[in-house]
């Protein structure tokens, strides 16, 4: 048996004893190192040959990975490593750098208990890197830090030993400030990390060392030894006596949480149900007995294998061959294989027990946040939600018309795989829209449909999407009648206050209000929304709400399933540019219904109920939101002014400048639409010596005087009449 | 304003076929200047719309349910011209009608009502039930997704405590020749009642069907809910009655004409 065949062994003897097992997540700013880093320890733990990582880029083995050199998929790794004697089992996932593969850190962080931030030692901590702190702490996912590329400190920046430290110092600062911002408040001041107890370490992935102070301790080496070292260009005998493996993994079985300890706290912010049923006590306690509960957080298309599943077991275990659910889907599935991930092999075994991470096949229901359970009517894990949102549109047409069905399959079979993609498919028109988190998610989309698929696509230039919101409240309430005039319904709308635009943004508010009705109220009081408003909510679509303020109207609840149906069409799709809206808050004030059920069915209930949102918003100073991204620009002085030529073209406001010898640092805030073919244009401008990254921040109303133009356009587009309709349309 | 010089008679066709159309309504119809019908508010079994039309000598416009909502055609048209509209049972116990009177009344079309039989009291005639012990009637809709009305129940629990008879009228689905029968009513009424874990209604209380009223061979039905639920009564349309307390005149008529198992009558004369 060669080693790696050992560890694989090992690896299934480990499964199911939880304090010697880590699901981990290495998350960082793009080209910080994490790939690299997360090869090297690989290799040492034997899962393959240590010439090759950090070269070959094992966890890269995308076509498309290997050619731009970055990450694109978040892939997963499990490895076996011996700490004090003990051997311990570590399932780690790698994760994408560049903001438009975001999704992926999003819904890696649900799949693992701990993570290592990487942090490059040149650059610092970045705009991702903050987001990435964001992203873990919102799954309450322990983090530790690691400070990479410190060969470059001293090689190419030559720096002393004493401007090395305090440049540590000022990173450790930073990553703690950003610790500390989103922190959730039971880890408090527990979570932050230090260079004494060994939660951060440095080194160089790509030289296969680290350090920490633990480790320098046990080991008798110094600071100063590994700085003459690297100034020798001896990093070998660094490898040799401080490799990077024995100190992350080790730093890893110290600091980050096994299992069965994480999921007692991490259960019942991330699953909603009953804590008391044998499926929560089986997640709570991470019991492999339990009922079965698997959350998916990738799907791989593998060429031979089809759709694979890869998620992190909370509870039970999932057998080959197993009848499974997924939950909110009413048909069995019936597991085909059950595998532990080695980079990009999946090696097949029987089951995989609660608190590791699986990749099965065969159950064809499965999409990237979905949860597998082993009996119907299952209360599913709360949705992943990705802080940014596809804010890029592409329409895509087949070049062969003949093409067509296969294209929609493809189109929704990719948006299956990547949930950050977002297609709509329209039969009748047979324009298909892909839309995105930016100009590169799209073109490697577009490329892999084209090879991976082999699909001959013609794409339209990329557009932006926008979304549509109220300014004020409905002066006067809005009237809607059913196409019988048997039933009226009576609608506000208004702007939705600023903290419950945000609470349910960090989905702090349970999607199902239904079910949850007495948690909703809380959250919302507390929020400041009046009690009565608060106490009517019935539905949530994105970032918007609808609530019934009425009293005692007989029948109501009879339409009300047949209401939040017709808010989520209105909000899917707005009155102004039939964008999706954002930040609005329907209230039901009043509503007069037929005495008899068969006069207020779907076909009435729903146009009237439409009618009074679309109405009411088209009263209430309906607007365009657009949206933009924060712009980070690093340039060498005497390129400023090319730099800054550049974001003044693109309507952008600066709001940071600040130097760093001879770089330049650039914060600015620009729309997307703008920023199209920014990177070609500033490449030319400055022969490529400028440094810049992005990162999407939301929507903002749209100038005023921008306004009109755009919407004609969005609505030429969609093949509607130039001007969006008056009140009185609706009035019918 | 312009003068109207038209009008709008709406004409009750009655329960069944073109027979019950009164002598009046013949008249009217031969005396209009264009004539419409809508039928999606219920059904004449075996209308021959084209025997019909040569019958009065003159086309019949049928109108789809969103014609008769939107009313625009109608209305526009009985501005300047008198115009019959043929509805079936007698006019105006559906809402819409009177919903199309008030807005002809408001463009100032006089409206005239040339009135019909109705299953709302041949029902309870065919039946032998007494019409003054009805309560409030209710519909049972076909279930749709996010629409599951449980209503009629609450209706029909509610006539029950007061002793009261209900009418349960039967969903029509004219656009799709859909026509609710009385056993899927009935599975209905039942599948509401576990909905809602209330036993006011279960497969042990009495219910009456009516099939094909005004017809030449109509059925009627009366006996326990899970003696009826598995029966086939033939074509549309069908009509159910949930009675409440019975006179014994009212169980005798149910005993003779529709068939109560004598067992069941008995027990019934003894409350
Ligand atoms: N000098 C030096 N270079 C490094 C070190 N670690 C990584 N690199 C280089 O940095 C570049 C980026 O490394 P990757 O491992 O692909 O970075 P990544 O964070 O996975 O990138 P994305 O996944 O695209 O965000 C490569 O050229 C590596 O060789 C290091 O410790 N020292
Ligand atoms: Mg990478």
């Amino acid at each position: 048996m060669g080693r790696k065949e050992e560890n694989i062994a090992k690896a299934k003897d480990l499964m199911n004893k939880l304090p010697y097992i880590r699901n981990i997540g290495i998350a960082a700013h793009i080209d910080h190192g994490k790939t690299t880093f997360s090869d090297n320890l690989i290799a040492g733990c034997g899962m393959m040959s240590e010439e090759l990582a950090g070269k070959q880029l094992v966890l890269d083995y995308d076509e498309q990975e290997q050619a731009r050199g970055i990450t694109i998929n978040a892939a997963s790794a499990s490895m076996v490593h011996t700490y004090q004697n003990k051997q311990y089992l570590i399932n780690l996932i790698d994760t994408p750098g560049h903001v438009d593969f975001g999704g992926d850190v999003t819904r890696a962080m649900r799949a693992v208990d701990g993570c290592i931030i990487l942090v490059c030692a040149v650059e610092g901590a970045m705009p991702q890197t903050e987001t990435v702190i964001r992203q873990a702490l919102r799954e309450k996912v322990k983090p530790i830090l690691f400070i990479n590329k410190v060969d470059r400190l001293i090689n190419e920046l030559r720096l002393s030993p004493e401007e090395m430290q305090q440049r540590f110092v000022k990173i450790i600062a930073k990553v703690n400030e950003l610790l500390a911002r989103f922190m959730p408040e039971e880890f408090k001041d527990k979570w932050s990390v230090k260079v004494e107890d060994g939660s951060v370490a440095f080194g160089s992935a790509f030289n296969n060392w680290a350090i920490s102070a633990p480790y320098m301790k046990q080991s008798g080496l110094s600071f100063k030894d590994i700085y003459d070292c690297c100034q020798k260009n001896d990093q070998k005998s660094l490898a040799k006596k401080s490799p990077i493996h024995e100190v992350i993994l080790s730093m890893v079985i110290t600091h980050l949480p096994s299992p069965d300890i994480a999921q007692r706290y991490r259960i019942p912010h991330i699953w909603h149900g009953d804590l008391e049923s044998p499926l929560g006590k089986a997640m709570l306690n991470t019991d492999e007995k339990g009922p079965l509960g698997l959350m998916i957080t990738k799907i791989i298309l593998d060429p031979h294998a089809g759709e694979v599943a890869v998620g992190r077991m909370y509870g039970g275990k999932i057998i080959r061959g197993q009848e499974v659910y997924v939950a909110g889907m009413p048909n069995k599935n019936r597991v085909q294989q059950v595998n532990v991930m080695v980079g990009a092999d999946r090696i097949p075994v029987e089951w995989v027990s609660a608190g590791n991470i699986a990749a099965v096949t065969g159950v064809r229901d499965a999409i990237s946040g979905c949860t597998i359970v082993d009996s119907p009517d299952i209360e599913p894990f709360e949705r992943i939600v990705h802080i940014s949102e596809p804010v890029v549109t592409v329409a895509v047409e087949a070049k062969n018309t003949k093409d067509l069905p296969k294209l929609v399959e493809v189109l929704r079979m990719i948006s299956k795989a990547d949930p950050s993609i977002q297609v709509q498919i329209n039969q009748e028109t047979g324009e298909n829209l892909m839309s995105g988190m930016g100009e590169l998610h799209l073109e490697i989309t577009e490329y892999r449909i084209r090879n991976d698929h082999k699909l001959d696509i013609v794409c339209s230039e990329p557009i932006v999407v926008y979304r549509e919101t109220v300014l004020k409240t409905t002066p006067q309430k809005f009237e809607g009648k059913s196409p019988n005039k048997h039933n009226r319904f009576y609608v506000i709308v208004e702007p939705l206050p600023e903290g419950v635009v945000k609470a349910l943004y960090n989905n702090e508010i349970p999607d199902n209000v239904k079910k949850f009705k007495k948690e909703a109220i809380k959250i919302l009081t507390d929020l400041g929304m009046e009690k009565d408003v608060a106490k009517g909510v019935f539905g949530i679509h994105g970032l918007n709400m609808i609530t019934d303020v009425t009293k005692g109207i007989q029948y109501l609840f009879e339409t009300r399933d047949l209401i939040k149906e017709a808010f989520d069409e209105v909000m899917r799709s707005g009155p102004i540019a039939n964008e999706p809206s954002q930040g609005v808050l329907v209230k039901l004030v009043d509503a007069k219904l037929h005495e008899d059920a068969i006069h207020r069915g779907p076909a009435q209930v729903i146009p009237a109920a439409r009618n009074a949102i679309n109405g009411a918003i088209v009263c209430s100073d309906p607007t365009l939101l657009e949206p933009i991204q924060r712009v980070f620009i690093s340039t060498p002085q005497e390129l400023m002014g090319e730099a800054s030529r550049e974001l003044n073209s693109r309507r952008s406001e600066v709001k940071d400048m600040t130097t760093e010898g001879d770089l330049v640092n650039i914060d600015a805030l620009a729309p997307v639409a703008e920023m199209f073919g920014f990177a070609s244009a500033i490449r030319s401008a400055t022969g490529g010596r400028v440094l810049w990254n992005t990162e999407n921040r939301g929507f903002v109303p749209l100038p005023r005087q921008m306004q009109a133009d755009v919407i004609h356009k969005i609505r030429e587009r969609k093949g509607l009449k130039p001007d969006p309709y008056p009140p009185e349309y609706y009035m019918g | 304003m312009t003068q109207t010089i038209g009008s709008l008679t709406f004409i009750g066709l009655g329960l069944y076929g073109t027979h019950d159309l009164s002598l009046r309504g013949l008249h009217e119809l031969h005396e209009s200047e264009a004539v419409y019908a809508e039928f999606y508010t219920s059904r004449l079994g075996s209308f021959d719309h084209h025997a019909f039309e040569q019958q009065i000598g003159k086309p019949i416009t049928i109108l789809s349910r969103a014609q008769t909502e939107g009313a625009d055609e109608i209305l526009a048209a009985a501005r300047t011209k008198h115009i019959a509209l043929l509805v079936c049972g007698d006019p105006m116990t559906a809402t819409t009608h009177v919903d199309l009177r008030l807005r002809a009344a408001k463009a100032g079309i006089p409206t005239r009502i040339i009135h019909a039989s109705s299953i709302l009291t041949a029902a309870p005639g065919i039946l032998g039930l007494q019409t003054y012990k009805f309560g409030r009637s209710t519909t049972l809709a076909f279930p749709q997704k996010n629409f599951f009305p449980t209503s009629p129940y609450d209706v029909i629990a509610a006539n029950l405590k007061s002793g009261l008879h209900t009418l349960v009228f039967l969903d029509i689905q004219a656009e799709n020749n859909r026509y609710m029968t009385a056993t899927e009513g009935l599975r209905l009424i039942l599948e509401m009642g576990q909905h809602l874990n209330d036993t006011a209604i279960t497969d042990d209380t009495l219910a009456c069907v009516v099939a094909r009223a005004g017809s030449e061979n109509p059925i009627v039905a009366a006996d326990r809910i899970k003696a009826l639920v598995n029966r086939d009564f033939g074509p549309a349309l069908h009509i159910l009655v949930i009675p409440g307390t019975l006179h014994f005149i009212e169980v005798d008529a149910l005993t003779a004409f529709a068939g109560l198992p004598p067992d069941l009558g008995r027990l019934l004369h003894k409350l």
